[in-house]
């Protein structure tokens, strides 16, 4: 049976980590390739890799992280911001990324998810979705959450899954940061409009909020978290023991 | 020395890092010399399968490394390189592989539930079939592994040497000789992977 995965993501900026980070064994807190080792061996499924430099400089850093991350770390690793062109695909699965997530370069040009799942396949392309509820309507926000773009989510979703996105980052705004639990409302509309993996985003604060989500929402695939791995107050080992307690499928060892 | 084969098919730089990682000396390699010097030969492969065995075809190296294969060389298939080793494909159409090994590719829609969702991504275990095949030699039954497939191969019940279980069991992994093949990604799969690779880097030539 497939398991469930649990996804740290790492915010990238100038080759570093963004959010301070303090674990046990880690001599480098700021340091990509060491917090990607770090939680591939505690039994992460996977990585997401965020670029958040707008400079050149910074993107060209950014390779070079990539690169000597792929060079240890034998996950699958999704990679992030700054996609707009089918040659930003190129750059960073030359660097060994495995699948590429687009946020704001889709909502800019659709044509771009169809064009990347031509060129490199479906399960390459993640549509990354920053999801917020205006006047009752789930719209999808642009430039990191701050445009609202007025358009419906879920249409949207369905649209670029209909274009050869083969996987969906559900971000919700409402929840994001509130640290009471995933967006189970807004995931389960998702979810029941697509039929590609569904990865939750955004509210996690405890074990129990990956429990509650797994159990409420059986198609769930996946649940990301970034400042909860980062800072210790939840470690991925005693989070998939938990979840393995409540019947919950997820890969064990590493 | 390890040749990975290189057919202008995806990105073979991941594979080469796992390789390194294990300590193998590993070169990508699209030159009919290397692959014929060569003791082991990998063949890796994402996308359409048509697309793929076209490439392949094109380059000529789909002689050599059928040749190679049938000299006793040991050879491994990954993903859609693992597919390319059956007798036919029929993704999107009906289309000839390497038929080194005795099978063929059929889409997973034909054989799980119809709420199970395609393709089959993600984490799953392995269930040995038959003997514990030389590959498996430093991971146990039950260890996860990394797939992303679409197509599974069918009709090869002789040389599967595991499944993973997916709404039916799905072929895993195969073995017919010195020809072995893994649908899911070794070089994604973590230290389960890595034991994989190294295991087939130990078996006899």
């Amino acid at each position: 049976m497939i398991t469930k995965r649990i996804i740290p993501c790492l915010d990238v900026k100038n080759g570093r980590v963004v959010k301070g980070v303090n674990f046990e064994g880690l001599n480098d807190v700021s340091s990509p390739v060491e917090l990607a080792e770090f939680y591939s061996n505690c039994g992460a499924d996977e990585l997401v890799f965020y670029d958040i430099t707008a400079s050149s400089d910074g993107r060209k850093l950014f390779a070079d992280i990539l690169c000597e991350t792929a060079r240890k770390v034998f996950i699958p690793l999704t990679v992030g911001g700054g996609i707009n062109t089918v040659a930003d695909f190129d750059r960073v699965l030359k660097c060994g990324a495995d699948k590429v997530s687009v946020n704001s370069g889709a909502i800019r040009n659709p044509g771009l998810v169809t064009e990347a799942a031509k060129l490199y396949g479906d399960q390459c392309v993640v549509i990354s979705a920053d999801v917020k509820r205006v006047d009752g309507v789930f719209r999808v926000f642009a430039k990191g959450g701050r445009e609202n773009t007025g358009m419906e989510a879920i249409e949207w979703i369905k649209s670029c899954v209909g274009n050869g996105a083969g996987e969906v980052v559900l971000n919700s705004i409402d929840t994001d940061g509130v640290k009471k639990g995933f967006d189970l409302e807004m995931l389960d509309a998702v979810c029941n409009a697509v039929n590609v993996p569904v990865i939750a985003s955004g509210g996690a604060g405890c074990i129990d909020d990956f429990t509650t989500l797994f159990k409420t929402l059986p198609k769930v695939d996946a649940g990301l978290a970034a400042s909860i791995f980062h800072f210790g107050e939840v470690s991925i080992s005693d989070l998939k023991n938990e979840l393995k307690k409540n019947d919950i499928p997820v890969r064990l060892g590493w | 020395m390890l040749c990975i084969v290189d057919y202008g098919v995806g990105n073979l730089f991941s594979l080469k890092c796992s390789l390194d990682s294990i300590g193998v000396e590993a070169v990508v390699s699209s030159d009919e010399k290397v692959i014929r010097s060569a003791d082991r030969i990998i063949l890796p492969g994402v996308g359409a399968f048509d697309d793929a065995a076209k490439k392949l075809r094109d380059t000529g190296l789909d002689k050599v490394v059928v040749d190679e294969a049938e000299n006793g060389k040991p050879l491994m298939g990954i993903c859609l390189g693992m597919q390319m080793l059956f007798e036919k494909s029929y993704e999107y159409g009906e289309h000839d592989g390497l038929g080194l090994i005795k099978g063929n590719v059929r889409p997973i829609a034909d054989v799980i539930p119809a709420d199970l969702k395609i393709p089959h991504i993600g984490w799953n275990a392995l269930e040995f079939k038959g003997e514990k095949s030389p590959v498996f030699k430093y991971i146990n039954e039950g260890d996860f592994v990394y797939f992303v497939h679409s197509f599974y191969a069918a009709d090869c019940d002789e040389s599967t040497i595991a499944v993973s279980e997916y709404g039916a069991p799905l072929t895993a992994a195969v073995q017919s000789g010195n020809v072995y093949g893994c649908q899911f990604h070794p070089e994604k799969s973590g230290r389960t992977g890595l034991n994989i690779l190294k295991a087939f880097c130990e078996t006899e030539v």
